[in-house]
């Protein structure tokens, strides 16, 4: 039993991860989409459509985070200064970015700094979890369990690519959310905007998906060894047909279908990147196993989280539902 | 340039800490006010507790989205700046902030949504719920970050192994010994705080001649639930005071100031305390008052700072002062909420401008008492982080001085910005006023409109779908 506890747990987290990339994804790519929208009142309509859900998105953010510390406390003690920088530069964007929310609607000359601090807050805090995602991909310097390195070791072209990556990707999610949300202008435009985000996408996962293996040999070895790549071969290609999907739906004026397949092309993604690095927690050096926190502790929290978990998504979906549907132009919570 | 990297990281804890403080004491108050709006709405049908709650969630709104993101840096500053202390006692605090995540934060976020937008969308019985369910939601968060700050203060229920600490027995560690005096005193903290915020926004009404049917049940609200619980909050504080004797008797010696446990303790009224002479100088003080209250006998001892070596003592000046502040102020919350119970019996509360005038400038001091409470807590129990097990020199990060300084000036610049126009939009959506639903129409133009003219014809999918609980429900008031 105790040995399959940190499994669990990195499925938990895990999947704490992935819903706060999907859902405070499509939030984040909406602030990077805001510089390219034609009117101010359009920019009112995009930040309308996630105003009642951002905060309970960005809550995942803290079980992410929250859970690493109860379920892996060593490797939490490494990554977190390890990747100083970038996290605490994320968080002042966020901050930026979620008192935009409120202050944008309430400032009248001051109106245009919260559209700016919107923008420029969202880039900001998705370009550092790229970085913190390539950082954690090309390494920690790591010795007697402790962080070694310096300040930016984490700056590398890698992780640079990572964090450009990411921000394409949630305008791509924060695109087709609006496709799914809005009508008139705004969707029309943002139903362009997807078709070239997809590409740039797809640029993006290419190189990710070359440099990886080149650079990094753990990771060559784990593809394209065999048997490995008879059974992981369906990942790459997976992709490629959602992207592919996703490209045909935009055109076919469907609505919802574009931002699922969207998701699907995160979520393989994010597949193809626990393939690369599975069971280490800390490439090249902490797995799962090493940085796991007492059993007793981990049992504990299981326990909540198992009956929270369920409860959790199911009002969240209830939110979600409530305020469903389209949102007209001009038309608010507010 | 060269920094300490703990003492920076100890500065910068502290400032983000006593940032965030200040919203959380407001929202917790605010979210519980709101929803006895809401139900007295419900219960009355009459719009005039409506507009007020809906007045006072738009200033709930901007409150709670700077708590929620100062909280998030919080959160990880655990990691960044003292990965130490989370690896050496993780796997105790750890599933407690776990359990706020779980229970407080995903609960409060997500129905904050129906709270702020839902006006016009969910029938009111769910409106209600929902603000009902974001103050009970913040009500768990703090029971949760605050039983694990009263196990670093009072440890229990543990063992150490290698260095690091393991749980033996959880109930011990929730119900840790200073724990439940420190929610009741937090709890009922922020209620107070909140109470007096209420009351001056009343006063400014009142004065200003402005929206006085709001003014007046604001003032009401304020002023007596003021009288019940502050003191209350004495009663509190002084047990809780008793506790930490018990507990962390140090603590007790630096608010007191008390260097000699061999000799009764004197209850100083002020001083300077001197920590290189270890006395006080220009001291004021009643003989044998500290062990009157403290142990209830004229020649009770407890004991005194010189009692441990000096590496071993907290600083003593700032729990000292900062004491003396928190308890002035509790003193003059009651006498200023028994005033006003006074004049209200007499019919003269509404009129009394040299009553109401002080009340409307005083919206802050509650705050100041929260944040000189937790700067007592906290430098009290210094030099120890968890107490008697990790000192918070051992608990910094690895990380350079000069990154944890950097960071600093960019949160002190961002913090800045934030709470400046943060202060500035209340105080604008303060002067805007409550407004009744014509009013509110006119603000918030696109809403109402489009519902009015959506609703009879069926809406796409919302008005197909059927169901009363999203069917776009205009409230029986919007006319
Ligand atoms: C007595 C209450 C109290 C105390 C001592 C703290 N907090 Fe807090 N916190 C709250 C009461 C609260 C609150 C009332 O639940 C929030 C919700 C919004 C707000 O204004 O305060 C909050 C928000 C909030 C959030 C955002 C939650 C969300 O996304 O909705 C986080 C991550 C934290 N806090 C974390 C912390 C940490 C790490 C603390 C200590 C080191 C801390 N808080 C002290
Ligand atoms: C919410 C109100 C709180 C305030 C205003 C507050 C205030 C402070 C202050 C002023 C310090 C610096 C003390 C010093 O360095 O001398 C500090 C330190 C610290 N506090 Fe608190 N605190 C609060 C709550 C908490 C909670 C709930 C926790 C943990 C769950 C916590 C954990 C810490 C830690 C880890 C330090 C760093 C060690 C240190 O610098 O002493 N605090 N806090
Ligand atoms: C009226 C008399 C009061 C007394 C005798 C009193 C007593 C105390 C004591 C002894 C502590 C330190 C406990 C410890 O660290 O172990 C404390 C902390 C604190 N006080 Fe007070 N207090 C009073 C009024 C107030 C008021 C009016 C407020 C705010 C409105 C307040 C807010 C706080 C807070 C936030 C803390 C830190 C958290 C905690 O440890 O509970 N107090 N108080």
């Amino acid at each position: 039993m105790e040995s399959y506890l940190p499994i669990i747990w990195a499925a938990i987290i895990g999947f704490a991860v992935a819903m706060y990339v999907i859902l405070d994804g499509f939030d984040l790519g909406i602030g990077i989409l805001f510089p390219f929208a034609d009117r101010e009142r359009d920019r009112d309509q995009m930040m309308n459509s996630v105003a009642p859900f951002w905060d309970g998105n960005e809550t995942w953010l803290v079980l992410g985070g929250g859970g690493m510390m109860v379920a892996f406390p060593l490797a939490n003690s490494i990554i977190q200064p390890a990747l100083y920088v970038p996290v605490i530069v994320m968080l002042l964007a966020l901050v930026f970015r979620g008192v935009a929310f409120e202050f944008r609607w309430i400032g009248v000359t001051s109106k245009r700094h919260w559209t700016f601090a919107f923008a420029a807050g969202s880039a900001l805090a998705a370009f550092c979890q790229g970085l913190v995602l390539g950082g954690l991909i090309q390494g920690i310097d790591v010795r007697n369990g402790a962080f070694a390195g310096g300040t930016f070791d984490f700056a590398t072209p890698f992780a640079m690519l990572c964090g450009l990556g990411l921000v394409a990707g949630y305008a791509l999610l924060g695109a087709t959310w609006l496709v799914m949300k809005t009508e008139g202008p705004v969707a029309e435009h943002s139903r362009r905007q997807a078709k070239l985000l997809l590409l740039v996408v797809l640029a993006f996962l290419a190189i990710v998906s070359v440099w990886t293996p080149i650079a990094f040999e753990r990771i060559a070895e784990r593809w394209f060894s065999l048997p490995n790549i008879l059974f992981f071969w369906w990942v790459p290609a997976a992709t490629l047909l959602a992207a592919f999907a996703a490209w045909r739906w935009l055109g076919s004026r469907r609505d919802v279908l574009p931002f699922l397949a969207a998701i699907a092309m995160f979520l393989l993604g994010y597949l193809g990147l626990l393939i690369s690095n599975f069971p280490y927690l800390i490439p090249p050096s902490l797995t799962v196993w090493d940085t796991a926190a007492a059993p007793a502790t981990q049992i504990f929290m299981l326990m909540g989280t198992l009956v929270m978990l369920p409860i959790i998504v199911s009002y969240t979906i209830f939110v979600y539902w409530i305020f469903g549907g389209k949102l007209r132009e001009g038309e608010g919570y507010h | 340039m060269d920094f300490d990297p703990v003492f920076v990281s100890r500065l910068q804890f502290a400032f983000t800490i006593i940032f965030h403080i200040i919203f959380p004491t407001f929202t917790i108050g605010l979210s519980a006010f709101i929803a006895t709006l809401c139900v007295m709405w419900m219960r009355t049908g009459r719009e005039h507790y409506r507009v007020l709650a809906r007045f006072w969630t738009k200033i709930f709104a901007v409150s709670f989205a700077m708590g929620v993101v100062s909280g998030v840096v919080l959160s990880y500053q655990f990691g960044t700046n003292w990965s130490r202390f989370s690896a050496v006692v993780g796997n105790v605090i750890g599933p407690m902030i776990g359990y706020e995540v779980l229970v407080a934060f995903f609960l409060e976020a997500t129905f904050l949504g129906i709270l702020l937008f839902g006006w016009n969308r969910v029938p009111p019985w769910l409106h209600t719920l929902a603000a009902i369910t974001v103050a009970t939601g913040t009500l768990m968060s703090a029971f949760w970050i605050l039983s694990a700050n009263s196990w670093m203060q009072t440890p229990a229920g543990y063992e150490m192994r290698d260095g690091i600490a393991y749980p033996l027995d959880w109930l011990a560690i929730v119900f840790n010994p200073s724990f439940p005096f420190r929610l009741a005193h937090m709890v009922t903290a922020a209620y107070l705080t909140t109470s007096f915020v209420v009351l001056a926004v009343g006063a400014r009404y009142m004065l200003a001649g402005t929206h006085l049917e709001h003014a007046r049940t604001m003032i009401r609200m304020g002023v007596a639930f003021a009288a019940i619980v502050a003191p209350l909050q004495l009663f509190i504080g002084d047990q809780h005071g008793l506790n930490t004797l018990k507990h962390q008797p140090l603590k007790i010696a630096a608010i007191e100031s008390h260097w000699d446990g061999s000799q009764p303790g004197e209850l100083v009224l002020f001083a300077w305390p001197d920590e290189t002479a270890e006395t006080n100088r220009f001291a004021v003080t009643i003989p044998h008052g500290a062990s009157i209250m403290l142990t209830h006998s004229w020649d009770g001892l407890f004991p005194g700072l010189a009692s441990v070596p000096p590496e071993d003592r907290p600083p003593v000046k700032p729990p000292f002062f900062a004491f003396r502040i928190m308890v002035g102020i509790g003193m003059l919350m009651i006498l200023a909420s028994w005033v006003g119970v006074v004049l209200w019996r007499r019919g003269r509360l509404f009129k009394a401008q040299w009553y109401l005038w002080p009340a409307q400038h005083a919206w802050w001091i509650g705050f100041v008492a929260v944040i000189s409470g937790w700067v007592v807590t906290e430098t009290g129990r210094q030099p120890w982080v968890a107490y008697g097990l990790l000192r918070t020199a051992d608990a910094a990060s690895p990380v350079a001085a000069n990154a944890v300084a950097t960071t600093l000036v960019l949160f002190v610049l961002v913090y800045g910005v934030v709470f400046t126009m943060g202060i500035y939009y209340i105080n604008r959506l303060i002067a805007r006023g409550p407004q009744d639903s014509a009013a509110e129409m006119l603000h918030s133009a696109p809403l109402a409109p489009s519902l009015s003219e959506v609703v009879p014809n069926g809406r796409d999918d919302r008005a197909g779908a059927g169901w009363p609980i999203r069917a776009s429900v205009k409230p029986a008031s919007v006319e």
